[in-house]
């Protein structure tokens, strides 16, 4: 199997073998903290979790049955959606009231369920965008070609090099649009690296996505991790959880039911029961494990 | 029938003060639909406050031209914050409909009797406040040629109102190839993608409103200079969709676009209008059919008819990429 070849992953790796498995662990180094997190639309609560730390440098999987509040909790911390309680932290900032757009600044990108291409713009003008911190995006700078043009050329050459390592060069003049579905995610995932962060949150990265982009999808993901970003996900597919993450939260209902190594989790009773749909006509009490 | 003529028209105002006005607007629109994909139906307000503005410090406040058409710049930014702050962080069919009903408001003001006194009424302002402009006209006579024909006064406003649409659209084209522009054309596409990777959306979409409304606000300094003269019911809808026609014809999100359409619709508009006044007076179109006072709504009529064929062949306007708009996979 692929074995790390970073230092920080294989660290991250070793400080979660250790570690006791259940919902809400303290992790040792822990990038993301969330406590008492309550989102409900209306009577219905989506998303009720009390404590959740994500382990930085590591490929954390959140895992659960349809409607079990992953993307609901993916949009509370990526800021898109605003809950009635609760707080999270990332590197140590409180950013449980701050904007998206701040929080994406702040190194913490997220990509999207079905995946967000900017259609008429092109493959590199996707990937240009992204980049932080253009002279060029300030109105009042942006007539002054002089100003702004050096950057250009160096976010330009930066975007060739994701785009190279994507396999999306030969498409970079093309719209957005004339892409393949596998390769929007891959440009999604190619346009989040162009912010430099350090958390990368993938929503769904492998649906509808072929089986042989699949590989190339995953070995992306690692790579991420390798490069010492944290990685968190949120996947249904079983084969790529145990194959690529270090950690797994599952949840059901809102909450988080179980935590641990992912052959581990996916022995795990109530898991199988959860996911797997074994018994999925039966509630799922996490005591009953 | 009278060919010469109808051409001397038709060109002279294809280029003429009208053409300016709605290029202007469009280029606006342009702005915040074609860039931004701001559904903005207000434009017609922008042009009222430009409009007003300049008319009512000079005729009533005793401004200078220049100072009041300085000052139209200012107002026109307050409107565009004043329409933006509450709608922005909305979703788009609310800015259409919250832009409607100020442009509407905006116009209900000015005839309103209560400020009959400084805003004159449903009469509008009628005075000399271009005056000082006027001044400046180097043309003691007009331009009188077999093609085109304009008075002192018209030449003077068709040769400075160029110079500022080029002025305008040479501004324009560097900042929507910048990399801010780039930022615009993300969000016509996908808000949320653009949030995501950082971008202030709502002050990006601020700033659209603001600079293409400013730039319709000059259309409207133009409308009420070249006519020394401001009337509230000018600024109707009939305008803002006048505007959108002019931009669509041309193809939206293209620099030019807004100018070629202008100068199309408004040859179209007045080529077929002389037409059938030449053709109803010679009685080869017999009066039971459409009589002399019909003529100039006809003309509507035909000029509508030629743009549902256009957007049924050629969707994408005169210079639209065609490609472009095929790989719109939300349509």
């Amino acid at each position: 199997m692929h074995a790390p070849n970073s230092t920080y992953a294989a660290e991250a790796r070793k400080a979660l073998v250790s570690l006791d498995p259940r919902p809400g662990v303290d992790k040792p180094d822990p990038i993301i903290v969330a406590e008492g997190i309550k989102r409900s639309f209306g009577g219905l609560t989506a998303v009720d979790v009390a404590k959740m730390q994500v382990q930085r440098h590591s490929i954390t999987a959140l895992i659960g049955p349809n409607g079990a509040g992953k993307t609901t909790l993916f949009n509370l911390l990526s800021g898109f959606d605003r809950a009635q309680t609760g707080s999270w932290t990332f590197n140590g900032n409180e950013i449980s009231k701050t904007p998206p757009h701040k929080i994406a600044r702040q190194g913490m990108v997220r990509t999207f369920q079905l995946t967000k291409s900017l259609y008429r713009l092109t493959v590199m003008d996707n990937m240009r965008l992204a980049a932080t911190a253009q002279r060029g995006e300030s109105i009042f700078l942006s007539p002054l070609r002089f100003i702004w043009g050096s950057q250009e050329k160096e976010i330009t050459e930066r975007a060739e090099m994701l785009l190279e390592r994507f396999k999306l060069i030969d498409k970079k003049d093309d719209f957005a649009a004339a892409l393949s579905g596998g390769q929007r995610k891959l440009l999604e995932m190619a346009r989040a690296l162009m912010v430099n962060p350090e958390v990368v949150m993938l929503d769904e990265p492998m649906a509808g996505v072929n089986p042989a982009l699949k590989q190339s999808l995953l070995g992306h993901i690692r790579s991420l991790r390798d490069e010492g970003m944290t990685v968190l996900f949120v996947e249904h597919d079983m084969d790529m959880v145990r194959d690529i993450s270090d950690w797994v939260v599952v949840m059901a209902q809102g909450q988080i039911v179980a935590e641990g190594e992912p052959h581990e989790v996916m022995r795990d009773q109530a898991v199988i029961d959860a996911y797997l749909g074994a018994h999925h006509d039966m509630s799922l009490e996490a005591e009953d494990r | 029938m009278d060919f010469l003529f109808i051409i001397q028209q038709s060109l002279s105002s294809a280029i003429g003060v009208n053409t300016i006005i709605f290029a202007l607007a469009a280029i606006g629109l342009n702005m915040h639909f074609g860039y931004t994909g701001l559904l903005n139906f207000g434009q017609a307000g922008f042009l009222a406050v430009g409009a007003y503005t300049t008319a009512v410090l000079v005729v009533s406040f005793d401004f200078s031209l220049w100072a009041a058409l300085g000052m139209s710049i200012l107002a026109s930014v307050l409107f565009a914050l004043l329409l933006g702050v509450p709608t922005l962080r909305l979703r788009a069919d609310y800015l259409a409909i919250v832009t409607i009903a100020a442009a509407e408001i905006v116009r209900q003001i000015a005839r309103s009797a209560t400020f009959n006194d400084t805003l004159g009424g449903s009469d509008g302002i009628t005075g000399k406040f271009g005056k000082a402009y006027f001044d400046l006209n180097p043309f003691k006579e007009g331009l009188e040629t077999p093609i085109l024909r304009f008075s002192p006064n018209d030449l003077w406003v068709v040769i400075t109102g160029w110079l500022l649409v080029a002025a305008v659209l040479g501004f324009m084209w560097l900042i929507v190839n910048s990399p801010w522009g780039r930022v615009l054309k993300a969000i016509r596409e996908d808000e949320e993608a653009v949030r995501s990777i950082g971008k202030n959306v709502y002050l990006y979409k601020m700033q659209s409103l603001i600079l293409g409304g400013v730039i319709g606000s000059l259309g409207g300094a133009v409308y009420a200079l070249s006519r020394q003269s401001v009337q509230p019911d000018n600024y109707s809808t009939f305008l803002t969709f006048f505007a959108y026609t002019v931009l669509i014809l041309g193809g939206a999100a293209r620099v030019f676009s807004p100018v070629i359409g202008s100068m199309i619709f408004w040859f179209l508009l007045v080529f077929v209008e002389q037409v059938l006044r030449q053709a109803v007076a010679e009685n080869y179109i017999p009066d039971w059919l459409i009589n002399a006072n019909q003529v100039s709504q006809v003309r509507f009529m035909l000029v509508g008819l030629g743009l549902m064929l256009l957007m049924v062949f050629r969707p994408q306007g005169i210079f639209g990429d065609k490609k472009e708009l095929a790989l719109d996979a939300r349509a």
